[in-house]
């Protein structure tokens, strides 16, 4: 009796050493759900979410401290995305964080007005906008996001906000009206 | 090696662990219903049984029988068993996530799929010695996963055909098993173990 309990007690717990070291060495690291929710934000970097990034934003998501709806540039798609993702209800997006934009957008800066004062760099979260101090700046338009952040540090108002006309280059099929949207497969 | 060759044989054709013994019915029910869903659990129970018919025959050959603890065979076993299943799924998690999200639930009930636990036990009542251990659990996995293969195969075909409304889903499905079950039969006798 005694040697029963004895050796299945020993066997059991050499079982259990194992997969421990295994569940140690075999462990899957970082957090799936937030490199997820991640490739669905439209990674603008614009900060509009209230967080830094868009990084933090989707980490904010995953620990339930953000809700879906912050996110304008991503507009309603993004939104439809993620409660798709998380299985929420769909909600529309927060007027505090701003309003969707019909079409993309970019900045330029008004070269004859600007005083070159960096003001507008500092605020720039993608690095698109180039110069120096007392030097003209310029926006990189491939670069810029369209997230108006620089407008506001803007002493001179010298920046102003254009739309992108479709080219050959970026044109994308746009997408279809909401009602149209076929149900997720269950 | 004429030897290792008849168990393969064997196991796979002639005594299928499914079709003939009907052990592991349940994952051949339940995972038959895509092919890729099939591969993936066939892999998944060969790694599984191959690894549980090796590690219970040196359980029950260095620890169960110097201790004279024979009667504690299935207990042990399915100890054993359980914690390869465990290891498996670990190894696959960080190996091949897709996989992992295809298995699912059917990962972990490898466990109490009893052809598992039915290879175990017939590597001891037939007085199987390492090797033969070896092969015996590789050729019931192997037999396991040609019939769920084949049969997931032939239920893929089977959802797109005109059946008769009294026979649609799980029914066409046993009968399917049933006529499967019965070619399987035409093997017996083709080697004697």
């Amino acid at each position: 009796m005694l040697t029963v309990i004895i050796t299945l007690a020993v066997t059991a717990s050499i079982f259990g050493l194992i997969l421990a070291y295994s569940s140690v060495r075999f462990k899957v690291e970082g957090d799936p759900v937030v490199d997820k929710i991640d490739t669905l934000l439209p990674q603008t970097q614009c900060g509009q979410c209230t967080y830094a990034g868009c990084r933090p934003y989707a980490e904010a998501i995953a620990n339930g401290e953000a809700d879906i709806n912050q996110c304008p540039p991503g507009g309603e798609a993004t939104i439809i995305a993620l409660a798709d993702l998380l299985d929420v209800e769909v909600k529309p997006l927060n007027a505090e964080n701003g309003e969707v934009k019909t079409l993309p957008t970019i900045v330029r800066i008004d070269e004859q007005v600007c005083i070159g004062c960096t003001l507008c760099i500092q605020a720039c979260p993608v690095d698109a906008i180039l110069g120096a101090a007392k030097q003209m700046h310029t926006v990189i338009e491939s670069e810029c996001t369209g997230c108006n952040l620089c407008i506001p540090p803007c002493p001179v108002d010298c920046i102003h906000i254009f739309e992108v006309k479709p080219t050959i280059r970026n044109w994308t099929a746009s997408l279809p009206d909401a009602e149209f949207v076929a149900p997720s497969a269950g | 090696m004429t030897e290792y060759a008849l168990i393969l044989l064997s196991t796979v054709l002639v005594n299928n662990f499914v079709l003939v013994k009907f052990l592991g019915l349940c994952p051949f029910m339940g995972v038959s219903r895509k092919l890729e869903t099939a591969i993936g659990m066939a892999l998944a129970t060969t790694f599984v049984l191959t690894l549980s018919s090796v590690s219970s025959y040196l359980v029950n050959e260095y620890i169960l029988i110097p201790l004279g603890l024979e009667y504690m065979r299935t207990i042990m076993f399915i100890l054993v068993i359980a914690v390869v299943v465990q290891f498996t799924e670990m190894v696959v998690h960080k190996t091949s996530p897709l996989l992992y999200n295809v298995l699912g639930i059917f990962l972990p009930l490898i466990t109490t799929n009893c052809a598992v636990l039915g290879v175990a036990l017939l590597n001891v009542q037939q007085q199987h010695n390492f090797i033969q251990s070896l092969f015996y659990g590789f050729g019931a996995a192997a037999g396991f996963s040609l019939v769920l293969i084949l049969f997931a195969a032939l239920r893929e075909r089977i959802t797109v055909a005109d059946v008769p409304e009294a026979f649609q889903g799980t029914s066409i499905a046993l009968i399917t098993a049933g006529i499967m079950s019965l070619a399987f039969m035409g093997f017996a006798g083709l080697v004697k173990v």
